[in-house]
């Protein structure tokens, strides 16, 4: 069943265009993939989705809803969580309360608490009281996805949670995935890696200087066509 | 001897009087990265309202506070959702502009109801009441009540900033907008409550201002200044530093004064550019900013 859908997506920077007229589905309980170079658009589409960028009301559904035009703070409470690029975690706040901020002024109703998040990553229950700065970069992106969490989300949107980050550090995060699956959440991933994202996806889409280049199951893709997908011929 | 320690003793109490002033403005920065030119005029207006509060009704102006906040609360909340969340944005200049404009628009409006007479806020016998220390050296009791208040206020809103909910969302939507919206948090509303806060603290302040002198529509900006002195001294987004800016400029103020009583505004305002010198980000800088 089609939970998220979009149509004719387009996002402007002002006068520049970043995508043109992006048709991807996502199913319940399905994990898909944007790959593509740096520039692509892959951020600006999880932006769109996530209501940073808002555009026609109907260039995104959610459950067959518009919801192209809402606000970033009323499309999460719908129920799409985004982990940004680079973190983003508040320096003033404490890990626990980047935690709790996540399910701001909203009653918890879902799998996700802030013991769940922990027991997901322990480590951030001892770094509990730091602050953000004081962490690594992949205690950074434990609890900015566990912020995400916080708001039991039915849509997981990821950007880039690999980047700069050591490859056992990325391991041990993407080893995260399969039990936010479990609780039926469906996860849009933003990746660069692309054996990474070949091996959680259910489908990828690859992105090319603002438009879709292919789109298909990680399989029955070749290596050529990914490659002339993600630098063009 | 004497006469330096009594100087001391009153430039922290004075001191106080600066922090009530500095605080709101400080809460509005702090959150709202909000630069308020018509601060000083808005202690002004509180103060008014204050004193229609305590003549028409009969009322001592600290009941009078009482009633005059929850109005003020309001005012706050609306004047932020209505008009200044219009200005926010990358650019600077809107909500300076918008401000100074407002500033001008209460003097005059102040004045054209209020004409350019001074008043004062009449508490009894209070207001000349004094707490002998030994050694010719008294306290005034307003000038004490001044500094606890201050002293309750900054507590307070610690309390709010780092201890509830809400002032969770202060500091999320201060460090990044962006991200605090993904939060699900609604900036605009975080922004008219900060602002409704503020206008408590303001009127605090405002009953501390009319019962210590007299006071008239024009003196807002002048307050403004030593609310912005005593900010930058302390450090911009800690409550505890905007305390300690207001102490050092009343001290300032009334050492000078003891020296030669022509020096005592200029007193406040060289400690203000020495700090800046010697510590240009404050004496107790938030970390991060």
């Amino acid at each position: 069943m089609t939970l998220l859908q979009t149509r004719n997506l387009t996002a402007f920077y002002g006068d520049f265009q970043a995508l043109y007229g992006i048709d991807t589905t996502l199913d319940a309980g399905e994990t898909i993939t944007i790959i593509g170079a740096n520039g692509a658009g892959k951020s600006t589409f999880l932006k769109a989705i996530a209501g940073l960028i808002r555009g026609p009301a109907d260039s995104v559904r959610l459950d067959g809803q518009p919801i192209g035009a809402r606000a970033a703070a009323d499309i999460v409470k719908l129920g799409v969580a985004l982990v940004p690029e680079g973190r983003r975690l508040f320096p003033s706040l404490t890990v626990e309360e980047n935690l709790l901020i996540g399910c701001y002024g909203r009653k918890m109703s879902g799998p996700w608490t802030l013991d769940r998040v922990y027991a997901l990553f322990p480590i951030l229950r001892e770094r509990r009281s730091s602050a953000p700065p004081t962490l690594s970069g992949g205690q950074q992106q434990m609890a900015a996805i566990g912020r995400a969490l916080m708001s039991n989300p039915r849509i997981l949107l990821c950007d880039e949670i690999s980047l700069g980050l050591a490859p056992i550090i990325i391991a041990d995060i993407y080893s995260a995935l399969p039990q936010i699956k479990a609780e039926g959440t469906s996860v849009v991933l933003v990746e660069q890696d692309i054996v990474q994202a070949m091996k959680v996806a259910d489908r990828v889409y690859c992105f090319q200087e603002g438009r879709l280049s292919l789109e298909g199951r990680p399989a029955e893709l070749t290596r050529e066509q990914i490659h002339r997908a993600y630098f063009g011929s | 001897m004497t006469g330096w320690l009594d100087a001391l003793i009153q430039g922290v109490l004075l001191g106080g009087l600066y922090a009530l002033f500095a605080a709101g403005l400080s809460l509005m920065f702090g959150v709202m990265r909000l630069v308020n030119l018509a601060h000083g005029d808005l202690i002004v207006l509180a103060a008014f309202v204050i004193l229609v509060a305590a003549e028409r009704l009969g009322l001592d102006p600290f009941v009078a506070v009482l009633v005059a906040l929850p109005v003020l609360f309001v005012i706050g909340f609306a004047l932020q959702h209505v008009l200044l969340n219009r200005t926010l944005g990358r650019d600077l200049l809107p909500p300076l502009l918008v401000t100074f404009g407002l500033s001008i628009i209460i003097q005059n409006g102040l004045l054209q109801i209020f004409s350019a007479d001074s008043q004062r806020l009449r508490a009894g016998a209070i207001e000349t009441a004094s707490i002998p220390l030994g050694g010719g050296i008294a306290v005034g009791v307003v000038p004490l009540l001044t500094l606890l208040s201050a002293v309750a206020v900054i507590v307070f809103l610690n309390l709010v900033f780092y201890r509830t909910p809400i002032g969770r969302a202060f500091r999320a939507t201060s460090d990044d907008l962006e991200v605090a919206q993904l939060m699900g948090i609604d900036h605009r509303r975080i922004f008219a409550i900060a602002m409704g806060i503020a206008f408590v603290v303001i009127a605090i302040a405002a009953l501390y201002l009319g019962m210590r002198a007299n006071f008239d529509p024009t003196i807002g900006p002048a307050r403004l200044l030593y609310a912005f002195e005593a900010v930058i001294i302390g450090g911009l987004g800690s409550f505890w530093g905007t305390l300690a800016g207001g102490i050092v400029l009343g001290l300032a103020q009334t050492i000078g004064a003891r020296i030669d009583p022509e020096w005592q505004i200029l007193a406040g305002h060289l400690a203000f550019l020495l700090v800046l010198v010697v510590r240009p980000r404050g004496l107790f800088p938030r970390a991060l900013d």
